[in-house]
């Protein structure tokens, strides 16, 4: 049958899987769009590129699926990159297809004419610029292979307007793909697998550092097998939460910059590091030549690129982690570390008495708080989608995650803006979930024009701002390392809550612990779009992210929290309002 | 130290800009980089260059790999091979004895004559990068108007194919 290039963009599309689409038309596209109701794809309309970008990847994360953008050429394009560079370095799969002027006048300075594949080549798995519409189909049925294969990414397609235009008779390309070049790899080397039993059965201290590509390779279930076996500890990097339970007796919590500062102090005092699908980022490592000089260190990632790239391993196994921690698993003997476990433990306790959330009652609200606050209303359950700052950090302390899925969040790239637009993306592929987009006040005035998407599209999300009216993050390094000088980072902000009824969001706002807790359970019962705003202390110990790693330092030379010894410190996990429901019952 | 490492890829457009814009991004430093036909139609052969006390070539073969469109990567540098380089030449020689002591020079480092005009000679030279810089030096003196370097090329020697196929 013959179709025209823009409906085989439908029909290959579906083909894929796709049941949904972010994106905005313009001059180059509008093509594309036009025969889209004619096929089984969904089209959000979002309201600038960077945010189909951001909500395409917010899907991929959510889902497991690849998310798809769409913008037109030029500045639709180049909208765009943000969100490409944001995938690539936390290796999201996404798929981004943007018009491009008709293949006769690309060269010539059309309008709306910009070089997309030039600009992200460097920040894209590939991308293609299609001049033939015979190369179509395969284009798009590779393009959705490589994002999503391998260590994922995301591809960009451009697709000159003749292109779109043009027709041919359509079939269907061959589910296999034939790229010469690309072989992702499955198990890893035996010889490699040996080595690591045997450095494995024969540490005292073991720690696992679990990265992101536990959760890539569906390698969950692997992981707490092993790690039960052989008894590891296992510690998280930002974007491994929740490929490890948190409520597992084997949990540590978040390591490196932000870590707790016993789980820094675990991996610094090691004597076997096995490393799981991450790739030593400087937030991660301290210090180089301070890290972990005890340890002998394992590596296992997909991308052989990472391997010794960072840091020089004993014994670096490239492969899938699930397939390799299956092989590893019949090698490895069966292994008590009690003794290990509880000096973990006396340092974790040290750790408890000195955390925020113990501190009594003193009618400030620490961003802390309400984000325990809505880990206590949500049971854990909800998928928290972050924005970049303080408040980021806040969330990987102080919301804990059984789940894979759960927590999304830009770590490699550091993209303020992400929040809304990722959460938009999140709740649209987990409709069946609760999700929390939790952002500062200073990112969320990046993306907050999408907050009409929300309403357009009827999602029941849910918005936290927690609002110190700063930059937070590089307010805090000026308090401790530009001599309080506060340079550019107080924020003027509009009334927030005006603004979500402007947009017809129900809105709240709340200065302390008790109002905190009521809105968040008004919002967690709210049938539909909801805003809090938290006025949290924008300077004082209560305005910082504690502990933290100053750069240069090294993993153990850490600030620690402020001391406020409480006298009935109990575990962050253990406590006793875990999950109860009727929150306002409690309170009222 | 200088590495030699051959990279096979496919014969599309925009590779060269990829493989380029990959040592850019890494910050690796290219000495010299150099692409052709090979004996397969759709694939084409790069020697690169890269100074091995400066760039981990580990990483940039590694990183080569990532491309989609590069098909092998090999770093000859430690297996024996076959460098050349391949240089014109054009010298100036206006007089009866200048032209042949040029001559001879070219004689004594197996380059040859391939253009004569009233007043200069262009020079082709083959060979490793040592033997074309030693000519290049003593022909200095005569006045060197205009020179060109293909770059490092490189096979390995024996049975052994290119793994591209």
């Amino acid at each position: 049958m013959k179709k025209t290039g823009a409906e085989i963009v439908w029909a290959m599309l579906e083909h894929e899987g796709v049941e949904v689409v972010f994106g905005i038309p313009g001059g180059t596209i509008m093509h594309t769009y036009h025969p889209r109701r004619n096929y089984g794809v969904y089209h959000v309309l979002v309201r600038h590129e960077q945010c189909a970008a951001h909500a395409a990847d917010g899907y991929a994360r959510a889902s497991g699926k690849v998310g798809v953008a769409i913008a037109t050429s030029g500045p639709g394009a180049t909208n765009l990159v943000t969100g490409i560079a944001t995938a690539m370095m936390d290796s999201s799969p996404i798929v981004c297809i943007t018009g491009q002027v008709a293949t006769p006048v690309i060269g010539t300075d059309a309008f709306q004419e910009v070089d997309i594949t030039g600009i992200t080549l460097p920040i894209t798995k590939h991308n293609y610029l299609v001049t033939d519409l015979e190369e179509l189909p395969e284009v798009i049925h590779e393009a959705f292979y490589i994002a999503r294969s391998g260590r994922p990414g995301p591809v960009l397609i451009d697709l000159p307007k003749d292109v779109q235009q043009a027709a041919m008779e359509f079939v269907f390309p061959d589910d296999e793909v034939h790229l010469r070049g690309y072989h992702p790899v499955g198990k890893g080397d035996p010889a490699g697998v040996k080595q690591a039993a045997a450095l494995i059965n024969q540490a005292e201290r073991p720690v696992i550092l679990a990265g992101q590509g536990v959760i890539m390779s569906g390698a969950m279930e692997a992981l707490r097998a092993f790690a039960e076996k052989t008894d590891t500890p296992v510690a998280f990097t930002l974007l491994g939460k929740g490929g490890f339970p948190e409520s597992h007796p084997l949990a540590l919590a978040l390591m490196g910059m932000h870590g707790e500062v016993f789980v820094n102090r675990a991996i610094q005092e090691a004597d076997l590091l096995l490393a799981l699908g991450m790739r030593f980022d400087d937030r991660v490592t301290g210090r180089l030549d301070a890290y972990a000089p005890h340890a002998r260190k394992i590596h296992i990632d997909m991308d052989v690129a990472e391997l010794n790239k960072i840091v020089r391993v004993d014994v670096p196994i490239r492969g899938d982690l699930r397939q390799v921690l299956e092989q590893l698993l019949p090698l490895v003997s069966p292994a008590d570390h009690a003794a290990w476990r509880e000096r973990i433990d006396g340092w974790r306790a040290q750790s408890h008495k000195r955390d925020i959330i113990n501190r009594p009652e003193n009618g400030h609200l620490a961003a802390p708080h309400f984000i325990n606050a809505i880990w206590e209303a949500t049971g854990g359950q909800a998928i928290v989608v972050t924005d970049v700052g303080q408040h980021q950090m806040w969330v990987a302390q102080y919301y804990p995650t059984d789940y894979p899925r759960s927590l999304i969040t830009s770590g490699g790239q550091g993209t303020m803006g992400f929040g809304l637009p990722a959460a938009i993306g999140a709740q649209i592929a987990r409709p069946d979930k609760e999700v929390w987009a939790i952002v500062g006040d200073g990112g969320f005035q990046m993306t907050m024009h999408d907050l009409a998407t929300v309403v357009q599209e009827k999602l029941p999300l849910r918005i936290a701002i927690s609002n110190n009216h700063y930059l937070g993050m590089v307010r805090q390094w000026q308090e401790f390392f530009y001599d309080k000088n506060y340079e550019a980072t107080h924020l003027w902000n509009p009334d927030f809550v005006k603004l979500a009824e402007a947009y017809g969001i129900r809105a709240w706002r709340a200065a302390n612990r008790r109002q905190a807790r009521l809105a968040i359970a008004e919002a967690h019962a709210h049938d539909g779009p909801a805003l809090i705003e938290f006025e949290i202390a924008g300077e004082g110990d209560e305005a910082n992210v504690y502990p933290m790693v100053p750069t240069g330092a090294a993993l153990h030379e850490m600030i620690e929290r402020p001391t406020y010894v409480a006298t009935d410190a109990v575990d962050l996990i253990s406590r006793p309002e875990q999950g109860s429901g009727d929150l306002l019952g409690a309170i009222l | 130290m200088q590495s030699t490492l051959i990279a096979l890829v496919e014969d599309k457009p925009g590779v060269l800009t990829r493989v380029t814009s990959l040592f850019r991004r890494r910050n690796y430093n290219i000495e010299s980089l150099t692409v052709g036909h090979t004996e397969n139609p759709g694939v084409s052969r790069m020697t690169i260059v890269v100074d091995s006390s400066r760039t981990n070539v580990e990483k940039v073969a590694q990183n080569l790999y990532k491309l989609v469109n590069v098909l092998h990567v090999e770093d000859v540098s430690e297996r024996p091979n076959v460098l050349r380089d391949l240089a014109l030449i054009k010298v100036q020689a206006d007089g009866g004895s200048v032209r042949s002591e040029i001559m001879q020079l070219v004689d004594t480092f197996r380059a040859r004559v391939v253009d004569v005009a009233l007043d200069s000679l262009m020079v082709e030279v083959t060979g490793t990068e040592d033997k074309i810089d030693g000519l290049v030096d003593v022909l200095r003196p005569y006045g060197i108007m205009e020179m060109v370097r293909t770059g490092r090329v490189a096979m390995a020697r024996g049975n052994s194919g290119n793994g591209s196929k």
